[in-house]
């Protein structure tokens, strides 16, 4: 792409390419204002593309090959053990990873902070994917990921967390595409549909809320069903879902610093000038969330303990795990927030958050899968399924990259502020959907 | 008020009041807690009479039309396989039911414990599936039906006695795989499963569950000598339908000892009384939050009198 804009190429950030000129094609829209040719010689000349397809070079068969030749070809089907790393990493960290959808929301929409606008839609799109790739890798681990409908139509099972789960992902899923989709009708050129989703995005944003609340907190509680199973130190009947639920917040904002960050690093020309010059000040203000949300989680993490009297523990083996998570997962990025925010340093801020990041990984990855079960015995995963679980986690990498390259969502769509007397027809008429098409003899006009 | 005169609705209303006040009568002091259907029945084990002949994880195969094992049910070298750092054998979806043999300390004779699903009272797979897949059935089994089964395996990681299996060797119809207590061959017809009628040392007894802890607890009296003082599943996660008598501590057999008396779900309430909650209350409190925090440039006329106010007052 630096080579293409180097060649004087042009970026698609509206829908013609010059004030007069013709509109791009969706074709070219696809391609990045390249030719077929030209897309395809910049996308073999970036090595991180040959990374990528050797990964999926291995594991897409593997894919494959688990639906034709069954689970236990790609696990050790335990059945001590019923949820291996499609679940532990898959959905439980992905799912904390994508509260950012939700909390910017609130932040922009509900308390009406505009100046998080700049980041808010990535904040957006980083929820929709997570849930989107939480629910792919949900479909590959079910035994029978055709009937993922059933608890919807066929039979309800609605005392069940995971009804809870079922329900509010796919809801949430619904709200999410809804919210993202505004910058899809941007880039279409649609601007009515556009319009209705912004009347309605209050009460996207409180479904939102409320839905992220509840599954989030529902994921932590699915483990309740387990007291003797998970370590004490992970696990408490009481707060459960308020662990989950209060992690999910430094979460949320902490990967939407990370993955700005290597959105600045990765696609600077994709970058709109406000993009580039709010994000320091704006990962600041999302560390200081973040390090609340962590202050409070480090908090109530102590009183479950303190609650159920598990003080003991800490002097065992588990104990020292549990510290190592604490340490370097929670309270060293509480302290590195302190200064980054102190000296107003971003890139302090950003280290922060990748630790924060891998320290919830790492808590639901202990929770699901490393201290489950400590009473029995250690699994380890099979080597097919660590490589499914990277495969599709490099999935969601290129449909992410794929998205961000298009979608005004680090760039503000250009769009022709043609201000005209309410009876002219050509305001709503200038998109290239309707080109060709007879002026009509009057219309509305659509402002913004 | 059309249709409905004002004394018809008043009247109407005090019945209904009255009535709902009777029936909380009965309800309010209701425990929480689930006794199981009354005429549930259920198992003895007395695993001080077992002998470790097996018999029964081959009766238990031949009825549940199971795949022959790779090892005769004869071969007594099973007992010796351990997995995972000492773990012994377990259910699987080839065997509904497996015995396996310890040696506690101070005992002369190995103890041998038969491992098959308990049949919950309330159970926790139940609870935990988000199809409704299981049943407990007025007999005490409690059945799964294949066909609803997503396969979340949500049941494996609720079941505090780790029984449900799981196929996972098919790939287009895996289900999980459980002892059912011969619910559809026999159960249904008040027979005893397969398992407890080949029995050669009688160490099963089948009956009603109320009857069976009488029984127990008789034998405990008269034979305090050779019986913990303590039946197994009577009171275990809520009371199960198999109940077990042993001659050593049942920590020292496999028995995990350190489970509730409470059922599963007991620890899933907390959070399942916040759902309705957090449903109602938090559309009017974000909606709330946002008019709150967005209307303030359209009053910001009205807080500067305010202000205005209060710096006259202060000054006077």
């Amino acid at each position: 792409m630096k080579t293409h804009l180097a060649n004087q190429g042009k970026v698609v950030d509206s829908h013609k390419r010059s004030a007069d000129g013709a509109p791009w094609t969706l074709k070219e829209k696809l391609l990045l204002g390249m030719t077929m040719q030209q897309y395809i010689v910049q996308a073999v000349r970036n090595p991180f593309n040959w990374i990528l397809a050797l990964i999926f070079a291995v594991g897409l068969p593997l894919i494959a090959g688990r639906f034709f030749f069954g689970l236990n070809w790609v696990t050790h089907s335990s059945n001590d053990y019923p949820w291996g790393l499609f679940l532990g990493f898959g959905l439980f960290a992905m799912v904390p990873l994508s509260a950012s959808g939700f909390m910017l929301g609130t932040t922009v929409e509900i308390f009406g902070r505009h100046d998080f606008r700049p980041i808010e839609r990535l904040a957006l799109l980083n929820g929709l994917l997570g849930y989107l790739f939480a629910v792919i890798y949900l479909l590959v681990d079910l035994g029978q990921p055709w009937r993922l409908p059933y608890p919807m139509v066929v039979s309800f099972g609605p005392a069940a967390v995971l009804f809870l789960v079922a329900w509010h992902v796919a809801t949430y899923l619904s709200v999410q595409v809804a919210e993202v989709s505004s910058s899809f009708f941007e880039w279409i050129g649609w601007p009515a549909a556009k319009k209705f989703i912004r009347e309605i995005t209050v009460g996207l944003t409180v479904s939102g809320i409320i839905l992220s609340t509840l599954h989030q907190g529902a994921l932590g509680a699915l483990f309740t069903y387990a007291p003797g199973k998970v370590h004490p130190l992970w696990y408490s009947a009481s707060f459960q879902w308020l662990f989950f639920f209060v992690s999910a917040i430094p979460a949320g904002l902490c990967m939407v610093i990370a993955v700005s960050t290597i959105a600045r690093k990765t696609m600077a020309w994709r970058c709109d000038e406000e993009f580039k010059t709010n994000l320091d000040k704006l990962t600041i203000s999302l560390a200081k969330g973040a390090s609340m949300g962590l202050v409070t989680y480090f908090t109530i993490k102590t009183i479950g303990i303190a609650h159920d009297n598990e003080w003991g523990y800490l002097a065992t083996g588990w104990g020292a795990w549990y510290m190592v998570e604490m340490v370097f997962g929670v309270l060293l990025p509480i302290a590195i927030f302190a200064w980054a925010i102190r000296n107003r340093s971003a890139s302090l801020a950003r280290v922060g958050a990748f630790l924060t990041v891998a320290g919830i990984v790492l808590n639901r990855l202990n929770t699901a899968l490393i201290t489950f079960n400590w009473r029995l015995y250690q699994e380890i995963p099979h080597w097919r399924e660590v490589i499914i679980s990277l495969t599709i986690f490099a999935i969601y990498i290129v449909t992410y990259r794929f998205i961000l390259y298009r979608l005004p969502i680090l760039f503000e769509w250009k769009e022709e502020k043609v201000l005209v007397p309410e009876t002219v027809a050509a305001a709503v008429r200038s998109n290239e959907k309707y080109q060709g098409a007879p002026e009509p003899v009057a219309t509305y006009r659509t402002t913004d | 008020m059309s249709g409905i005169s004002r004394r018809k609705f008043l009247t109407c209303t005090l019945v209904g009041a009255g009535a709902t006040a009777l029936s909380l009568k009965t309800d309010a002091f209701a425990s929480a807690k689930l006794e199981g259907y009354p005429d549930s029945m259920g198992v003895l084990v007395d695993l001080g009479r077992c002998v470790g002949c097996r018999s029964c994880e081959a009766a238990c195969n031949r009825e549940q039309n199971l795949p022959a094992p790779a090892q005769s049910f004869e071969d007594q070298s099973i007992f010796d396989q351990t997995f995972h750092n000492g773990q012994k054998r377990r259910t699987d979806e080839n065997a509904y039911t497996v015995v396996n043999r310890y040696e506690p300390e101070g005992t002369e004779n190995p103890v041998y414990r038969k491992v098959q699903c308990n049949h919950c009272n309330e159970p926790a797979c139940l609870t935990s599936c988000f199809v409704n897949a299981y049943t407990k059935t007025s007999e005490g089994a409690v059945i799964y039906n294949p066909n609803i089964c997503v396969g979340c395996r949500n049941c494996m990681i609720a079941c505090p006695f780790n029984v449900p299996a799981y196929s996972y060797s098919s790939a287009t119809n895996p289900i999980i795989k459980k002892c059912i207590f011969c619910y559809d061959t026999r159960l249904k017809n008040g027979q005893p499963p397969a398992c407890v009628e080949i029995c050669p040392q009688q160490v099963m007894t089948f009956g009603h569950r109320k009857e069976l802890i009488e029984i127990a607890h008789e034998r405990i009296k008269t034979h305090p000598d050779r019986y913990i003082d303590h039946l197994y599943g009577e009171d275990e996660v809520g009371g199960t339908s198999w109940m077990y008598l042993a001659p050593a501590p049942f920590e020292e057999i496999g028995f995990d000892t350190t489970m509730n008396n409470e059922p599963i779900i007991s620890n899933v309430k907390d959070f399942l009384g916040t759902v309705p909650m957090v449903l109602a209350i938090w559309p009017a409190l974000f909606t709330g939050f946002h008019l709150l925090a967005t209307r303030k440039h359209d009053i910001e006329h009205h807080g500067d009198d305010h202000q205005k106010h209060k710096d006259e007052e202060k000054k006077s």
